[in-house]
């Protein structure tokens, strides 16, 4: 079985009644009228571990950082915090603290008195120590009397971290905390928030619907679409071994081929693709292996390789040759190619601009390839178009 | 004549600002006034006496300080209610709630006297009419002042972000810590304001106050009552000093405002 496989099967193996320490989800549904938003939830969240919730808006993940956080009160099923049920303690009785999305600091209140409110009202002590730290750790300890107003959207961003962060949470959320900054900022401040995680050691869970933010900072990711889990694991697996096509999709992008299932080879799975033959690992099939059983074929744009026509490839695998090359953009690291294929079909190719292969023309024959174990096979009942963002960014 | 060109705007704006303190000056000016005979109101010679004995006409002092006493009193019952409704209408949903956002605009947006006769018309119907005073003026007021606070406190409350509050009880606040905290602190220029608006409401009324007074004189109805007798200059002392108090909150409250904005910036 794949990496991928093991950990989503994680839920079932520590069951109930284990002594699992972390966060921990089960059948967790929240219905708004007719519109059900999480649709019976399943989750294991390990203690201290960077988990990110990925997925579009309107997905339910932002839903269930709510229902953790005791924001929003679920239909059904429950949520344990070790042994401790949570499901219906009220927000300020729960060891879990929120950074919201924008923020939501106190405009009346200076950084000081932000960073202190939750200490204040469980009667902390050490309250002046224990806020300059924290904004030490956060860097704005020379700004602490300042109001939230005064200070940047970065600035207000850890300010946000710090006030949630000082609590010490047994589980802290973060909802779309990068969301209103720029591009350079959000960049800064996600290597900053990874810093801080690794520092303290507390458990994050990161809701998002950035997968470059997701891969860059979690440990864990899960892809959510339409109030359910489509696949849980770590970046690189999920990236490198989607299962379904929402998550090839939205994580990325993949060229998926539509092809036809023709028996095992050994531990590969044979696959009859639009005329040419291709294998692909037997642990990446993700559908049932029955001969003539129609499926995707998917392959990452990256792991494809160009040659020219007639040319042998040194890549071994799978090659299929009759490509036309449509259209070329140079974007610095990498030039991106569209190859029409013989089935018409456009495949997308992207090839790092290393120096040593020259860049191929528009209207070039040329041959695809790319190596049977990075391909992966998907049911083929699925939306092939499942996850595409529209603004393609 | 070029110079008159290029000013022509600032010229006219001064003297858009002279006619509106025309009436003012008069009446600071007056207050200062030694008169010749009751009954010709021009500025004869300057005294202190009117700022030293405003109390010359008891009964003048005595509805000063009955329009004090309502004003004070319907505020504070106004702001109140008003302040509860205001949260009621933003805060939460039940049946009716647009209904009663319309309603609370109509005691606003009807005539003061079609108001005043109908209150009237009530007292009366109710066994009031004999004993028209004090209490039936009071309860006009906050009837009228009412709709103001509610309007003025639920903008502010509209304009408050409810994440603040989420956050608040996330950060280990329970509901009353999250109010008194959060909430209420950031409800509260809206309540100060709604409460001063009131006040001057309910000083200033005439029309409304005077169907429903029976034989209880307020300051305005004294001023009235008075105007065709000879207005004593002790009038005018009450005028400026309400002009002067008013005048002082605008400026302290905008100091305030430049202050906060200074700190900011």
């Amino acid at each position: 079985m794949s990496q991928v496989a093991e950990r989503t099967a994680q839920p079932a193996q520590t069951g109930d009644g284990g002594s699992f320490d972390g966060l921990r989800l089960r059948s967790l549904t929240k219905q708004f009228a007719a519109f059900t938003a999480v649709d019976s939830l399943d989750l294991d969240v390990p203690s201290g571990s960077f988990f990110a919730l990925l997925g579009p808006s309107g997905c339910g993940k932002t839903t269930t950082l709510r229902m953790v956080a005791g924001l929003e009160t679920p239909t059904s099923g429950s949520m344990h915090l070790g042994d401790r049920d949570i499901t219906w303690d009220k927000p300020y009785r729960r060891p879990v603290n929120t950074v919201f999305q924008n923020y939501a600091l106190f405009p009346h209140l200076d950084i000081f008195e932000n960073v202190a409110f939750g200490l204040r009202r469980r009667r902390g002590k050490d309250v002046e120590k224990q806020v300059g730290d924290m904004l030490e750790l956060v860097e704005l300890d020379s700004q602490a009397r300042k109001k939230p107003a005064q200070l940047s959207g970065g600035q207000q961003q850890r300010v946000a971290l710090a006030r949630a962060l000082i609590n010490r949470p047994e589980v802290l959320l973060l909802d779309e905390p990068l969301g209103a900054l720029d591009l350079k900022l959000r960049r800064s401040m996600q290597i900053e928030i990874k810093r801080i995680q690794t520092e303290v050691g507390l458990t994050f869970v990161h809701v998002t619907h950035d997968q470059e933010e997701a891969m860059t900072m979690a440990d864990t990711i899960a892809v959510m679409n339409a109030g359910v889990i489509e696949q849980m694991g770590a970046p690189g697996d999920l990236y490198e071994n989607p299962r379904t096509t929402f998550v090839a999709n939205f994580l990325g992008q993949s060229n998926l081929i539509e092809g036809t299932l023709k028996g095992r080879d050994g531990d590969q799975v044979v696959v009859d693709m639009q005329g040419t033959l291709a294998t692909v690992p037997a642990s990446r099939a993700h559908v049932d292996v029955v001969d003539n059983n129609p499926v995707w074929l998917g392959i990452r744009p990256e792991k494809v390789l160009l040659g020219e026509s007639g040319d042998a490839i040194d890549a071994p695998g799978n090659s299929i040759p009759g490509g036309v090359v449509t259209d070329v953009s140079f974007v610095g690291v990498s030039t991106q190619y569209l190859v029409r294929m013989p089935w018409g079909q456009e495949l997308q190719v992207f090839e790092q601009n290393t120096g040593r292969r020259r860049l191929f023309r528009q209207g070039e024959p040329v041959e695809v390839s790319w190596r049977p174990e990075y391909a992966f096979l998907l049911d083929h009942s699925q939306d092939a178009s499942a996850g595409v963002e529209d603004d393609a960014s | 004549m070029r110079w008159l060109q290029r000013n022509a705007v600032l010229l006219g704006g001064l003297l858009v600002i002279v006619y509106m303190f025309v009436p003012i000056f008069v009446v600071v000016l007056m207050s200062f006034n030694k008169p010749r005979s009751k009954l010709i109101y021009r500025f004869d010679g300057f005294t202190l006496q009117n700022w030293l004995h405003p109390c010359q006409s008891p009964s003048m002092c005595s509805a000063v300080g009955r329009s004090i006493e309502i004003g004070l009193l319907a505020t504070i019952v106004a702001t109140v209610l008003g302040t509860l409704m205001a949260f009621a209408l933003v805060r939460h949903q039940f049946r009716g709630r647009t209904v009663s956002n319309v309603l609370i605009f109509l005691p606003m947006a009807s005539p003061e006297i079609v108001m005043g006769s109908s209150l009237l018309a009530l007292f009366v119907a109710g066994g009031f009419g004999g004993r028209l005073g004090f209490w039936t003026i009071l309860i006009a007021h906050i009837m009228f002042c009412l709709s103001f606070v509610v309007v003025t406190v639920r903008a502010r409350l509209a304009g408050l972000d409810t994440n603040l509050e989420q956050a608040a009880m996330d950060l280990y606040a329970t509901e009353a810590q999250t109010f008194w905290r959060v909430t209420f602190p950031l409800v509260f220029p809206g309540i100060l304001g709604a409460a001063l608006l009131s006040f001057s409401l309910s000083f200033d009324d005439f029309i409304i106050t005077n169907l429903n007074a029976g034989n209880t004189t307020t300051f305005p109805m004294y001023v009235w009552g008075v105007a065709q007798r000879g207005v004593p200059m002790q009038v005018n002392v009450v005028g400026t000093v309400m002009f002067v108090i008013s005048v002082a909150i605008v400026v302290g409250a905008e100091l305030n405002r430049r202050r906060q904005e200074r700190a900011l910036a």
